[in-house]
């Protein structure tokens, strides 16, 4: 490429060969190229199309079910951005907002996984910051192969240094999320990063170049050759055997010009001399002038020679599609130019002029003072191509539903199941891996893990927030094998999960963020199950009366033709009116009397039982029961806030066993309780959604069970607190101290 | 009489800043914001180096930030007397800035520690932990990659001598400090050095399961008051 592929030259060469489909694009998206066009793209614009109308940035794959997260939603008085900007916000009280979402990094972190994970994070705090958010903690939803296989050794230390290294640079508690383990993700690690950020509810910023004549300025990191290319070929092209060639395509990342963009944007917002904002993430240059053009006036001049660059030998091409990681671009009008540039240099942050809005309706760039680049910007960034991919079952779906766990033989011995579970890699302790995160700075962190959902206070979150009492509350949750066996229920249940766990620590839940882990999106099969994803999800999001705000699709998670199980891991975020009233994990005190709220049935399809001690994966997921799910979180988020739980958990995983097991590990305090039921086993270890454990002071026992009955939540008394053992009468006996080594090893037995 | 007023440090990568304000008012003092390039330490009575990254510390944590201009300020007036408080990054930076001795070096197990450490009080005659008993266990959280405390012998026999071991790690030594050194004070006392975090426990709502971190910031007042 060394003759410069100018406008004029486009016009001159119309037969030029193009090498659209190197980069990704098929022929007739090509051709839709021309025609929007009239004469072939110069090379600068085939980068620009490639990467837009990428699966990563266009969802075209994706979209037309997406649309359900819209026209299913919910009445919400609490949604104040949706879907379609960089991130949702939400109304938390008192004049206050939070915005928060969740994307995946998931390509990235399987070729490098310390930069991988570490740009994930990098990229989602700047999509919160994006918004006129200051980011106020993170959180990651991890899935690696199986434990003991070689390669998750070596992905695992490095997704977990990575999120490590830059999220504790930048001084953003880790605050929750989730660490599972399965055979079907090796080679396809799942990273999902969540990030949430507090705001003024009166000082949302959007991405958007309005009013012709204001200065479009490029802030942070020079641009490098980072990333080139990733969009299009990491994020949506399938693994096979060129991965090594892949590598260089990875993004590196400096936490610490992040942290300085972090303080810059602040001050930037505060000082009021910013119209418009964008981060700079998948598709760099290209995505955030098309955007910002797009949703402005319509026009925009870029000058790329004035783009600041670490390599100076990057053609305009390479700058355009440069993944290159912290950067921003900003809107600026001329007379605010002059305060916007001190305050970057205040914080040692770069910053360039580097075009200004229009209003032709074009997208014009130059270089050289030839034009590259001349667009509709709306073209490249939301007229993409939309795909109605075909869907059908998959072939083998009736034949794993028929293969349910009732044919799986049952223990005798329950202590040694549910010390076999206890230790097993995905019901052990995850200390091993967030003991790497810190999550105390900033000191308003009221929950973290292993508490059901992170919590945090605002009051000393935000300049000018001492008078709310509020908190707010963050639980991510997937489970890969539900949605295995029944896609639609699967999302919903990781939906009800996550919401559960918000409720448990006393808070209402509010609103939902997703990200959509799947295979390709070609293969009629998981089509299938990505869209019956949605449809569970959007059912149930208007069942619970919470409205999606946002999220991400991550497509092509397959290794030949045997994709992941379809794993949609939701975020939901809730408010607490006031953050003293949260509940702590588990037990809490010696004396309490320990309630089981919900109703148990045998389910044991996809549970963990049968995982770890059957490997087996067949039948039906546990009943979505949304509208006991809903009951039950009034239940908790009431009492919780009257004063009357002293401790909470909720059932998931390994179910009633391992709750209790994990509440006397919480503060080291022993139960003996009595099974309600007859069948030990169902009654331990079945996973039937909808339930939690508490314990209250005994006097506060019939309030809670009135309240129980107000809600049609079934109610049974277990027992009490105490003593330095799990004691459940008849069936076992295990002292909290074995519990403790069982549920501790099992990690480091695997990493060191 | 006005409050003592605490300077706070803030270098562009510093991080629990926020944090070290807040326990600073919470003991009834003022804190008072310090900008790294500024030659202004604006009369305050002692001083807090908070955690953190400081320049971004991809060379050896601490080993810009000595050259800082506010350092250059603060060097000579710890040297004369100043009390100051270096915690994690604060403490890092203290050592190569050689108004304590020692370096802090790559925990032994290479990872970053998060975690809730018991920690005992070996010396409660530095101007930062008079309110505590000696051989009072605390639990403070640690967070950091790069705590392992080293030192030659010469200067680990001087400092056990000395009595200058202000903190050891109790229950465990998490990341390989010799001695199971966790913090350490210079020979006046008045400049004390460690790798937890006490301005992480002074809140029963909030961060650590203990409010232990106290002690420190109602040491110091007391002494500024008295003195």
């Amino acid at each position: 490429m060394s003759t410069l592929d100018s406008v004029r030259r486009a016009q001159e060469t119309p037969d030029e060969r193009q090498p659209y489909a190197e980069l990704g694009m098929k022929d007739d998206e090509y051709q839709r190229v021309r025609e929007i066009l009239g004469r072939r793209p110069t090379s600068s614009e085939l980068a620009i199309y490639s990467v837009m109308w990428s699966e990563h940035c266009s969802y075209k794959s994706s979209k037309v079910h997406l649309r359900q997260f819209g026209t299913k939603a919910p009445e919400s008085e609490a949604l104040l951005v949706g879907m379609g900007e960089n991130a949702g916000v939400v109304d938390i009280g008192d004049g206050w907002a939070a915005t928060f979402k969740i994307e995946s990094h998931n390509h990235p972190s399987y070729v490098e996984p310390h930069q991988g994970a570490a740009t994930g994070v990098g990229g989602i705090v700047r999509d919160i910051m994006s918004m006129g958010a200051r980011p106020v903690a993170v959180m990651d939803s991890l899935r690696f192969g199986g434990a003991d296989q070689p390669d998750t050794r070596r992905v695992l230390p490095g997704v977990v240094e990575g999120i490590s290294h830059y999220g504790n640079c930048l001084g953003l508690p880790n605050i929750g999320g989730e660490v599972v383990f399965d055979p079907c993700y090796i080679g396809n690690p799942l990273v999902n990063a969540l990030c949430v950020g507090l705001l003024r509810k009166d000082q949302i910023k959007l991405a958007t170049a309005p009013g012709p004549g204001n200065k479009v300025v490029l802030f942070g990191a020079r641009t490098g050759a980072d990333g080139i290319g990733g969009a299009s070929v990491l994020a949506s092209a399938t693994f096979e055997d060129e991965s090594q060639a892949k590598r260089p395509a990875v993004q590196v990342g400096d936490p610490f010009m992040e942290k300085l963009l972090i303080e810059c944007c602040l001050e930037l917002y505060q000082a009021d001399v910013v119209v418009g904002i964008q981060d700079l993430g998948a598709a760099g240059v290209s995505c955030a002038t098309t955007e910002l053009a797009a949703k402005g006036t319509g026009g925009m001049e870029v000058n790329l020679n004035l783009v600041p660059l670490r390599d100076p030998t990057l053609r305009p091409e390479e700058i355009l599609m440069s993944e290159s990681q912290e950067r921003m671009m900003a809107v600026v009008t001329p007379d605010d130019i002059a305060a916007f540039m001190a305050i970057c240099d205040k914080w040692d942050v770069p910053a360039t002029v580097i075009g200004e809005v229009t209003d032709t309706g074009r997208l014009v760039m130059t270089w050289d003072g030839e034009v590259i680049v001349d667009i509709p910007p709306g073209t490249a960034a939301d007229e993409g191509p939309v795909y109605e991919r075909p869907f059908h079952e998959p072939a083998g779906q009736a034949a794993l539903n028929a293969d349910g766990p009732e044919r799986l033989p049952r223990p005798e011995d329950l202590r040694e199941t549910l010390l076999t579970l206890l230790g097993s890699p995905n019901l052990g302790s995850k200390e091993w891996v967030t003991s790497q995160y810190d999550r105390y700075v900033r000191g308003n962190t009221v929950l973290a893990q292993p508490a059901d959902s992170g919590m945090l206070r605002i009051s000393e979150a935000m300049p000018g927030a001492q008078e709310t009492t509020r908190g707010i509350a963050l639980a991510t949750d997937g489970n890969g094998r539900y949605a295995k066996l029944d896609p639609y229920t699967g999302a919903q249940l990781a939906l009800a999960e996550a919401y559960r766990n918000v409720a448990v620590t006393g808070a209402k839940p509010l609103a939902v963020t997703n990200c959509l882990n799947f295979g390709s999106p070609e293969d009629p099969e998981v089509m299938w199950q990505f869209s019956e994803a949605v449809r569970g999800l959007a059912d149930a999001c208007r069942t619970l009366g919470v409205p999606v705000t946002g999220g991400n699709v991550s497509f092509y998670n397959q290794t030949g033709s045997t994709a992941i199980n379809p794993t949609p891991v939701v975020g939901v975020l809730g408010v607490i009116d006031d953050v003293a009233q949260r509940v702590r994990p588990g037990f809490t005190a010696p004396g309490l009397r320990v309630l089981l709220l919900g109703e148990t049935r045998e389910e044991f399809g996809g549970s963990e039982w049968a995982h770890v001690v059957h490997g087996h994966l067949g039948g039906l997921p546990p009943q979505a029961d949304l509208e006991a799910e809903r009951g039950l979180a009034a239940v908790l988020t009431e009492a919780a806030a009257r004063g009357l739980l002293e401790g909470s958990h909720d059932l998931s995983d390994g179910g009633l066993a391992v709750a209790l097991a994990e509440s006397c590990l919480a503060q080291g305090v022993g139960c003996t309780v009595t099974l309600p039921g007859e069948d030990a086993f169902v009654e331990l270890f079945s996973e039937s959604a909808a339930r939690a454990l508490v314990c209250v002071r005994p006097e506060a026992f019939d309030a809670l069970a009135d309240l129980c009955a107000r809600h049609e939540v079934p109610c049974s008394g277990l027992g009490l607190t105490g003593g330095s053992a799990l004691t459940v009468e008849g069936v076992l006996d295990v002292p909290v101290e074995e519990l403790r080594e069982v549920h501790a090893s099992a990690l480091p037995r695997i990493f060191g | 009489m006005s409050a003592a007023r605490v300077g706070v440090v803030t270098f562009p990568g510093t991080l629990d800043d926020q944090d070290a304000a807040r326990a600073v008012r919470l003991a009834g003092a003022e804190a008072v914001p310090l900008w790294h390039a500024d030659h202004d330490l604006k009369g305050v009575d002692a001083v807090f180096l908070p955690g953190g990254f400081s320049y971004g510390d991809y060379l050896r944590c601490g080993a810009i930030s000595r050259f800082s201009p506010l350092m250059t300020e603060l060097i000579p007036a710890a040297q004369a007397g100043l009390p100051v408080l270096g915690t994690c990054n604060g403490f890092q930076i203290l050592c190569e800035a050689h108004l304590l001795p020692g370096a802090l070096t790559r925990n032994e197990g290479l990872h970053y520690i998060c975690r809730d450490q018991r920690i005992r009080v070996e010396s409660t005659r530095t101007a930062w932990t008079a309110d505590f008993a000696d051989g009072q266990e605390i639990v403070l959280p640690i967070k950091h990659g790069e705590g392992r405390y080293v030192a030659d012998a010469a200067t680990l026999a001087a400092l056990e001598g000395e009595g200058r071991v202000v903190f050891r790690y109790a229950g465990g030594n998490p990341n390989g400090s010799l001695n199971d050194i966790a913090g350490i004070t210079n020979e006046a006392g008045n400049i004390v050095g460690l790798m937890p975090h006490p301005e992480h426990a002074v809140e029963d709502l909030t961060g650590a399961p203990s409010v232990d971190g106290r002690g420190f910031f109602t040491s110091i007042l007391k002494r500024l008051v008295n003195a």
